[in-house]
């Protein structure tokens, strides 16, 4: 029973917020920031894997959140609605409310592709030129998608307002919202599994030494293309869901920028902190929004806060630990599988 | 048959002839000593055993089979282990863990068994977990089992790291330089723990060590190596009277006319 | 992010010297396009040798580079707006437009030195001391370096600036080639500091100081080297390259806008990480690289294609060799 506590907190959590986003009470801003804290988490805790468990340096993440965004959006334009580029509908409208998981999921394997074709020739590399390969990976997508004319190029993608309508149409719920709960879970879920397993610390192994790692039977090359191909598929399901919830994309919105924002966000937490993670992307984005109406300043204020968080405390909120370490208690409440 | 066999071996780093034409064969069970004075070579041979550089010219041959070309990995899952001589444990996971992923070869689940955590799953994680705590009892480390590994003693960092060589469950064995930085206590302590490994897990034994009293406390066959070159090969008592061996280490002898 | 405003590179495809688009390739058009790329590239180089000197010393990927460049930018327009005569201040003595500017380019490099190591000072010290994981001092530079973004336009606002013509422009022709002296100077200038960059750090003892540091830093402390001297040093040399390039880079395109140095600068560390980082010839000859690429695929593609050509040639390069063109790969002890 103890097992699934977890699970069923954070079900009625979920309940209660879209109960209450259903019934008005909590506001559409509100319900957007909620939304955005949800992508946040996936698109922390996957970079995570990369930058903080396996301990390269990947800057490109808001490039396979791109690769998501669009081949979601796309996908769900085409079937789901009557645009100018698709023509009519390919199946009823009626059918995104079962399909749209689906869709996103496509995505996320698209961007995963992305991932594997960037892993393959980079398992050579390591540090930093990890970090150029995914900087121009970054600028590659970004400028391949501004010279599609077909997708709107420079000017952006829409029509994603129409697919969320008819999902509503079948249901009033809040479904966009509904799945970023599902799939945040599910992301948490993966990586925890992932990184405790025997598995999965080989990642951790390679990041506390490679050589080692490689010569104590740890296939390293494989290891680096797994979690380069889950962190960015994660990515990319967090871009189908950011596309969805604006109901507009531009390739404007996944700059190099958006990629330190993510960065920033997994140093915040602590690099190989899952907690961590999770409570620096809900403090980041929160803080984003205590902060707009600075409006400028905001960019000036956050960066030196989080250079003076650096000088202070420079392993992050988190460190390398969870939050189970932290409070022994709560690991009541988080037991592993017994072994 | 030779467990190791390795064949005119030569291996360049740019210019530098770091091994030339080297040959050996180790027989099973046969614990051969690697000595020679700093920059001979010695770690070399180690890193061309374990697939971590390929050898530029020559063929590494183990249990029948060519090994050159391998990775470090593959080599590894073949049964030979192997220790580093600045010790190079994974500091941020406890030392349970340590010796849990030095199994990866033989964990036989994948990444969807890991997050689904199937029945396949649970068997093997509980196998591999099992195995690390017989091998920290075997090694006395057992009150360490939730310890990091840079917070134990020295002595004890080199043990387990010799543990977690064994969990490889290695045919042959390559140990960098065991001693290195240890106190003579200690080594009268590692020299009866290789002694123990070698006859409990019938080991196959290469030792790189400068430390004389290990490596004529244990090896039955010594190989001395000087530039690259084996200068001398034969037991103990031989290779001591050596003069090509003393040349090596204590330079040329001088004549000095009155 | 207010940063998507990365237009800021395509200004300079307008200006009339660089044609884009399809159009027959003459052999007057590829000597046009070399002399351009060539003056792009310096740009370039410039910088890359800024990022190439601090990683050469500290392993450190100096992200607030770019934004230095920037920075130098501005001073030296306040610093000549200074001297003509913008401010409330005004010169007892008239200044031709070329003293002024030799004026403003010295003193702006050392005004953005000082920024520099105000930032070495600041941010990056403390952590180094405390023993802070590369990839925690390569955030506290991320950081800074939007920290000068918006600090600048929060400071001054977006609209942007123009630079002051100080050096008259003189257009020469030669066999249908044209070029400006502007250009001349900025390929020269690249040239001499290259020069003498090689010569500071292969003759000099603090030059020989920088090399041996990124071997071995503490063999270094314990050969009775002072490293946080060698490492300001540094700073003071790759800051000032920045401005340097700032200024000049305002020279030929006089547009100041605070964004300015984010693209300029990752594309100029790309081509330092292609030269082969740390190595300053890698730097010198990357940044070139990257402007050729740049310049005669703009002259041959529509210039939206630029930068995905320009980056998948880069990777291409990089994929073929990995350690970049001059770099070594260091072979691991174990």
């Amino acid at each position: 029973m103890k097992r699934y506590l977890p699970f069923i907190l954070y079900g009625i959590l979920c309940f209660v917020v879209i109960a209450g986003a259903r019934s008005g009470l909590i506001d559409t801003y509100q319900q957007l920031i909620i939304m955005f804290i949800g992508i946040n988490i996936i698109l922390c805790s996957s970079l995570n894997l990369i930058n903080g468990y396996m301990g390269e340096f990947s800057c490109g993440h808001a490039g396979f959140m791109a690769v998501g965004a669009y081949v979601t959006s796309i996908l769900n334009v085409w079937l789901f609605t009557s645009s100018q580029i698709f023509g009519e509908p390919v199946l009823s409208p009626v059918a995104a409310v079962f399909l749209f998981p689906v869709t996103l999921i496509v995505g996320g394997i698209a961007a995963a592709l992305a991932g594997l074709l960037v892993a393959i020739p980079s398992v050579r590399t390591r540090g930093d030129y990890l970090a150029i390969i995914t900087l121009a990976v970054n600028y590659i997508v970004k400028s391949s998608i501004e010279n599609i004319q077909v997708i709107g190029g420079a000017r952006g993608f829409m029509g994603m307002g129409k697919v969320v309508d008819s999902m509503t149409g079948v249901l009033n719920l809040p479904w966009v919202m509904i799945w970023i709960f599902a799939f945040t879970a599910f992301c948490i879920w993966v990586l925890n599994h992932f990184v405790n397993s025997t598995y999965g610390k080989g990642i951790i192994a390679i990041r506390d030494d490679e050589i080692a790692a490689e010569i104590m039977s740890v296939d390293t090359n494989r290891m680096k293309i797994v979690a380069f191909t889950l962190s960015s598929g994660m990515a990319g399901v967090a871009g189908g869901l950011f596309a969805h919830v604006l109901g507009y994309i531009n390739p404007g919105s996944f700059t190099i920028m958006k990629s330190t924002e993510i960065m920033v966000m997994v140093y915040l937490g602590g690099m190989g902190s899952l907690s961590g993670s999770v409570l620096s992307a809900v403090s980041f984005t929160l803080l984003m929004e205590i902060l707009r109406p600075l409006q400028v300043y905001k960019w000036v204020l956050i960066p030196l806060l989080l250079i003076i968080l650096m000088l202070f405390r420079p392993e992050g909120i988190m460190g390398n630990r969870e939050l189970t370490d932290v409070f022994p208690k709560l690991r009541r409440f988080f037991p592993s599988k017994e072994l | 048959m030779a467990i190791l066999e390795l064949k005119n071996i030569n291996h360049y780093f740019g210019g530098l002839h770091a091994v030339s034409d080297f040959s050996l064969k180790v027989e099973e069970g046969e614990l051969i000593g690697l000595i020679g004075p700093n920059g001979a070579g010695k770690t070399t041979i180690f890193n061309l055993v374990s697939g971590f550089y390929k050898p530029t010219e020559g063929e590494i041959g183990f249990c029948g089979k060519s090994i050159s070309g391998l990775k470090p990995h593959e080599v590894t899952g073949l049964g030979i282990a192997r220790t580093f001589q600045n010790i190079r444990l994974w500091n941020s996971m406890t030392v349970l863990e340590n010796l849990c992923i030095s199994q990866h070869y033989r964990l036989g689940y994948g990444f969807v068994d890991s997050v689904l955590q199937t029945r396949r799953y649970v068997d093997k994680e509980k196998e591999v977990i099992k195995s690390a705590r017989e091998f920290l009892e075997i090694l006395d480390l057992k009150e360490c089992e939730n310890e990091y590994p840079k917070n134990l003693p020295y002595g004890l960092q080199r043990r387990l790291e010799i543990g977690r060589a064994l969990t490889i469950r290695p045919r042959l064995l390559l140990l960098d330089e065991p001693a290195a930085g240890m106190t003579a206590g200690d080594i009268e302590q590692l020299i009866k723990l290789v002694k123990w490994i070698r006859e409990k897990f019938k080991l196959t034994i290469l030792l790189i060590e400068h430390q004389m009293k290990v490596v004529m406390g244990l090896c039955e066959k010594i190989c001395v190596l000087d530039f690259g070159e084996i200068i001398a090969e034969g037991i103990p008592s031989e290779i001591k009277k050596n003069p090509r061996v003393i040349k090596a280490y204590l330079g040329e002898e001088v004549t000095v006319n009155a | 992010m207010p940063g998507t405003a990365f237009h800021y590179h395509k200004l300079f495809l307008n200006d009339g010297l660089i044609t884009s688009g399809a159009y027959k390739l003459t052999l007057e058009m590829f000597f046009q396009n070399f002399l351009n790329a060539l003056q792009w590239g310096s740009f370039y180089a410039l910088i890359a040798l800024g990022y190439t000197l601090v990683y050469g010393v500290l392993l450190l990927i100096n992200f607030a580079h770019g934004d230095i460049f920037m920075v130098g930018a501005y001073i030296g327009f306040f610093i000549a707006s200074f001297f003509l005569g913008s401010y409330a201040f005004h010169l007892p003595f008239a200044l031709s437009g070329n003293v002024i500017f030799v004026f403003t380019v010295i003193i702006t490099m050392v005004l953005t030195a000082g920024v520099g190591v105000t930032i070495e000072r600041v941010a990056y010290r403390p952590l180094r001391k405390k023993g802070a994981g590369r990839l925690y001092v390569v955030i506290t530079a991320l950081m800074c370096g939007l920290v000068l973004e918006n600090g600048n336009l929060a400071l001054l606002g977006a609209s942007r600036k123009s630079f002051p013509d100080l050096i008259e422009k003189s257009i020469y022709t030669i066999g249908g080639v044209t070029f400006t002296n502007i250009k001349i100077l900025v390929i020269v200038t690249t040239i001499l500091v290259f020069l003498f960059l090689e010569a500071i750090v292969r003759k000099t003892k603090i030059g020989m100081a920088m090399r041996a540091i990124s071997y071995d830093r503490v063999a270094v402390l314990l050969m009775g080297i002072p490293l946080d001297i060698v490492i300001v040093f540094t700073f003071i040399l790759g800051s000032s390259l920045a401005a340097l390039a700032g200024i000049l880079f305002v020279t030929a395109y006089p547009v100041l806008e605070p964004y300015m140095g984010a693209m300029v600068g990752w594309k100029a560390f790309i081509a330092a990480v292609v030269g082969g980082i740390g190595e300053i010839r890698g730097a010198f000859v990357g940044g070139f690289i990257l402007g050729f690429i740049e310049i005669y695929v703009a002259a041959v593609f529509p210039s939206t294609l630029r930068d995905l050509i320009a980056f998948a040639i880069l990777l291409l390069l990089l994929s073929l060799k990995p350690t970049g063109i001059f770099g070594i790969a260091r072979a691991q002890k174990i």
